[in-house]
């Protein structure tokens, strides 16, 4: 275990050799791409469109190489083959958006069918392929699980060249894109033909689907596309900042997972990779500020203090005795109240800004309702918890105050 | 069609046939409830289910592998809706990165523990092994009636035979709350239907058809059986009895025709060798939806959708 770890550590390093080298290289750009073009089929909601069309590309893998073959030229030749799979994905993608348009069927239905007739034809053709004389090793069950053992520079070169077309089109397409996902309907009024950049996105799926065939492979390209930028939706509520997030997951993900497949070369590298993406995608959920769980949690937390804090503070204004057990500990803690439960220093100037805070808000409101509120839509903001002080100038609060004298200086005297 | 046959292909086509009966009759309604990708989902969870089952027990006999199936299938199903409820995130995505990952994960095990022993691989985890259910003890039609040979069958026919069963059971059991829930939720609670129930019900026959069918065609053609009958069905009639009949009748015509075509028609070209009777079965299915949506009489969609479309 311990070679291993050290093996795994030379190839995070790019120090295990110039074959690891590679593949971490390419796994990297490759994760890039995916996360990339990924982000906008996520905002669009098409996740599972990229599934059909990932496992589309069999078929194409197959006929290529009997294609190949049939010409006397070499089957295992990898520009043919991905052009092969290329070709079978599109029909793939047209035949999934046929169905969903042309018959009663939902997308769903129609993924699923394509997903799964195009995936048992591919395995038709390769058992086809395994009794050919030439095809004995062919190995393109490598295809399906992804093996970078033995890549070449020319396919790190492929990888490399087709990310940058992927990154080329999501830059330039980017508004186009980010429109349709967000709102279809303004994008068609915007002159943005839909049909179209729908179409894009799942090109830019289809690219590197293809080129993830050899790290990856198609049953688990799909993972590359969805978990980084699933991942990067916690952490931002910009697009661009999404993409690149996506961008930088997905990297991460073949990056670190073609080093840690270098180390344990037996095993097949797109689980390995897929495995490290969850992992990014779990620590986003349980850890991002903005989104992540224990955030949540935290700020459910500081909302329920905040909410027991006021209300024990107005109980102490009000001279009421406090039965609640979390809303003395909170008092207490924040040094409001003695252990007897009786308000310190503290605690009575803090009882004395809540019931002033209130009193503001109760004016304020007041003013709104006899219309002499300059702007209502501050009062929007009234929670029973935010100091007026956060939401009106402090011209604003002297109004109301003066107009809290007056009516005090206005009420009739009560006698006792 | 002598003894070869009964020997050879009778029991293949039997065990494809009861397969592909199996997952279309929940396949009805998953289409129906728009969860077919609930189906994608729950078959290729199945193999980590199975490889966990077997690094338990340490056999591959089929109660532990179904119990760990429908257990990975539950689980997936869960965690697919609680990844959706704690991150927001729409339910494709979320069943994306759920099944991608299990999935992962039980190839990763797979590869790692040592299963040279067992009869189990990945390649025939992705893609069955049809073909090698033949029954041996078989010497003739004949062996039909006798009990001595009977007791050679494979065992999966027994157990693809009380899955569709159990499949047809459940159904006919279930039929008004699987009808009323599917088409109209808020009435089924009106009317007293526990409708998540239901629905849970069915992810759990979902599963048990996928692990038996898994074994006979692997983790992704069994999507195709889910899928491609209900689905052509749904194009032929708007009568749900008549669908599930249709889908019955097409799953059936898939598994012989396909297996036919994958043991003879290589044969019929001048090929001597059998190509893989699980994709055939697949790619037959696909070809019989494909006619569906070109000529099926109800392949359009009708009333405000197909306005809207």
């Amino acid at each position: 275990m311990a070679a291993e770890v050290g093996l795994f550590l030379d190839a995070l390093a790019l120090r295990a050799g110039y074959n690891s080298a590679l593949v971490a290289v390419g796994a990297a750009l490759l994760g890039i791409a995916a996360g990339g073009s990924g982000a906008f089929i996520f905002l669009r909601k098409r996740a599972l469109v990229s599934d059909a069309v990932s496992h589309a590309t069999l078929p194409g893998v197959g006929l290529a190489f009997i294609a190949m073959v049939a010409l006397g030229g070499d089957g295992r030749w990898l520009p043919g083959l991905l052009i092969g799979s290329a070709l079978s994905a599109a029909i793939g993608l047209v035949i999934v958006e046929w169905m969903a348009r042309a018959t009663r069927l939902s997308e769903d239905a129609a993924i699923g069918a394509v997903l799964s007739v195009f995936f048992g034809l591919g395995i038709v053709l390769l058992t086809i392929i395994q009794t050919l004389s030439s095809g004995r090793q062919a190995g393109l069950e490598s295809f399906l699980l992804g093996a970078t053992a033995g890549m070449l520079l020319s396919e790190a070169y492929t990888i490399a060249a087709a990310g940058l077309v992927a990154a080329l089109i999501v830059l330039a397409m980017r508004r186009q894109m980010t429109l349709v996902a967000f709102d279809p309907d303004y994008a068609a009024t915007q002159g943005v033909d839909i049909r179209r950049t729908d179409l894009t996105m799942m090109a830019l799926a289809l690219i590197v689907t293809v080129i993830g065939l050899k790290v990856v492979g198609l049953i688990l390209i799909v993972a590359l596309l969805i978990i980084p930028p699933a991942a990067a939706r916690f952490w931002t509520d910009r697009v661009d900042r999404l993409i690149a997030l996506a961008a930088l997951f997905g990297g991460l993900a073949g990056y670190i997972g073609a080093a840690l497949s270098s180390a344990f070369a037996a095993l097949p590298t797109g689980p390995i990779i897929v495995l490290v993406a969850f992992a990014l995608f779990l620590a986003s959920l349980l850890g991002s500020p903005l989104r992540g769980v224990l955030a949540a949690a935290l700020n459910g937390l500081s909302f329920r203090r905040r909410v027991h804090r006021r209300q024990g503070l107005l109980a102490l204004a009000r001279g009421e005795a406090i039965y609640d057990g979390f809303t003395l500990a909170v008092l207490r803690q924040a040094g409001l109240i003695r252990r007897d439960g009786v308000a310190t220093l503290a605690g009575r100037a803090a009882a004395a800004a809540a019931v002033r805070d209130e009193a503001r808000w109760d004016a304020a409101h007041d003013l709104a309702a006899h219309n002499l509120a300059e702007d209502e839509r501050v009062l929007e903001r009234y929670d029973g918890l935010t100091p007026i002080e956060e939401v009106m100038t402090a011209d604003q609060i002297a109004e109301l105050d003066r107009r809290l004298a007056r009516l005090e200086a206005a009420r009739p005297e009560v006698s006792g | 069609m002598g003894a070869d046959f009964v020997q050879l292909s009778l029991t293949p086509i039997v065990i494809g046939t009861l397969a592909c009966i199996a997952c279309a009759l929940p396949g009805n309604f998953l289409l129906l409830r728009r969860q077919a990708l609930i189906g994608d989902a729950i078959s290729h969870v199945v193999l980590p289910g199975i490889v966990v089952a077997f690094l338990i027990t340490g056999t591959i006999t089929a109660w532990p592998m179904m119990l760990g199936a429908a257990g990975a299938a539950i689980i997936a199903v869960g965690l697919i809706e609680l990844i959706r409820r704690l991150g927001r995130i729409e339910p494709g995505a979320a069943m994306g990165v759920v099944f991608t990952t299990l999935f992962a994960a039980g190839v990763l095990i797979l590869e790692m523990t040592d299963t040279s022993g067992v009869h189990l691989d990945v390649e025939h985890a992705l893609h069955g092994n049809l073909e090698s259910l033949v029954w041996f003890d078989a010497t003739g039609w004949g062996s039909l009636l006798d009990g001595q040979a009977l007791a050679g069958l494979p065992p999966q026919v027994l157990r693809l035979a009380v899955v569709t069963a159990a499949m047809a059971l459940f159904i006919v059991l279930l039929w008004r709350e699987l009808t009323i829930a599917t088409f109209d939720t808020v009435f089924a609670r009106s009317m007293g239907i526990a409708t998540r129930a239901v629905g849970f019900a069915l992810v759990v026959a979902t599963a048990v058809a996928a692990v038996a069918a898994f074994d006979a065609v692997g983790s992704i053609i069994v999507i195709a059986m889910f899928i491609c009958p209900p689905a052509a069905a749904r194009l032929m009639t708007n009568h749900l009895p008549h669908q599930v009949l249709w889908s019955v009748v097409f799953a059936v015509l898939s598994a012989v025709l396909g297996y036919v075509l994958a043991g003879y028609g290589p044969g019929w070209i001048g090929h001597s060798h059998a190509v893989s009777a699980a994709g055939m079965i697949a790619t037959v299915s696909g070809a019989i939806l494909a006619l569906a949506c070109l000529f099926g009489p109800e392949r359009r969609r009708t009333g405000q959708a197909a306005e809207g479309a």
